[in-house]
């Protein structure tokens, strides 16, 4: 009797662990913190290879073509 | 450093759809996302009004603030962008974005959600600049050219604007002077802070004596 008891523990001890050994399926992240790839700065490659100045110029002018009181003064 | 916004200004835009068009086609959108589009309020009613709306990035965008898995980041330019490899299309974003930017393509044979997909200020993503894998995912990278925004360089009427927040500011200011009227700018307060007290600048009254302010910059 004292025999069975112990295996019916033991069996309902296993089948309880089994759900342990699950495997996270979900992502682990901390809030308000991205968790993805990092991203280059869009300056960092060719045609700027790192020049800031360069390309802040080039935005400023395309910015400036979108005035068309500047353009055709 | 330029913090990037769009501006679209009611006044001049005639609804022609070209910003639609352009995004389409510079990035290759599938059928049935649209990252812009153009809302007309009042439409067939004399004074009716046209905006074109798309991702406004946000100076605290609400989609970073739900997202579960935090899939958003912002770039310094304050380009508001996501990681598709992080994104599990729980949808989450569309309900806190006030201007219905994030779109979800259809995935599977019952509808189900893909992952979400929005302007991206023509900016790509977390991939290496201008490759293939940052096309397939994200669309052009124009910024990283050295160019703004398909959709506000395209568009025909200059209603919509895109780069720095300042300089955008500086031209629908001239505008606005020189016509006279329309200073409202849709969506700039909601996407990029109401003004503090005392914080903005008016500009100088019209030479027709009417009152022209100017877009409300706020935070940037």
């Amino acid at each position: 009797m004292i025999r069975l008891a112990v295996v019916a523990i033991a069996a309902v001890t296993l089948i309880a662990l089994v759900g342990c050994g699950e495997r996270p399926q979900v992502i682990t992240y901390k809030q308000g913190t991205y968790q993805g790839k990092p991203d280059t700065p869009p300056y960092s490659n060719a045609p700027f290879n790192g020049n800031r100045s360069e390309w802040d110029k080039a935005i400023a002018t395309r910015n400036q073509n979108q005035n068309e009181y500047k353009r055709t003064r | 450093m330029a913090r990037m916004k769009f501006l679209c200004d009611a006044e001049r835009c005639i609804e022609c759809n070209g910003c639609v068009t352009a995004c389409k086609q510079e990035h290759d959108i599938p059928w049935g996302v649209n990252r812009r589009r153009v809302v007309t309020i009042n439409d067939g009613v004399p004074g009716e009004r046209s905006i074109s709306v798309a991702c406004m990035h946000c100076s605290d965008a609400p989609c970073m603030a739900v997202c579960p898995v935090d899939c958003f980041y912002k770039t310094e330019e304050g380009v508001v962008l996501h990681d598709k490899d992080l994104c599990i299309g729980c949808g989450y974003c569309f309900y806190a974005c006030p201007f219905g930017a994030p779109q979800f393509p259809q995935a599977g044979a019952f509808g189900v959600r893909g992952k979400m997909d929005k302007c991206t200020f023509c900016a790509g993503g977390p991939e290496k600049d201008m490759s293939d894998e940052e096309f397939k995912k994200y669309g052009r990278n124009r910024l990283a050219e050295g160019k703004l925004p398909a959709c506000a360089e395209m568009c025909s009427t200059k209603a919509l604007l895109g780069g720095d927040g300042d300089v955008l500011a500086d031209i629908y200011r001239e505008r606005v002077v020189n016509r006279g009227k329309g200073g409202e700018v849709w969506g700039w307060a909601t996407a990029y802070g109401r003004p503090e007290k005392g914080a903005t600048g008016q500009p100088p009254a019209p030479p027709g004596g009417q009152t022209a302010p100017p877009p409300t910059g706020g935070k940037s």
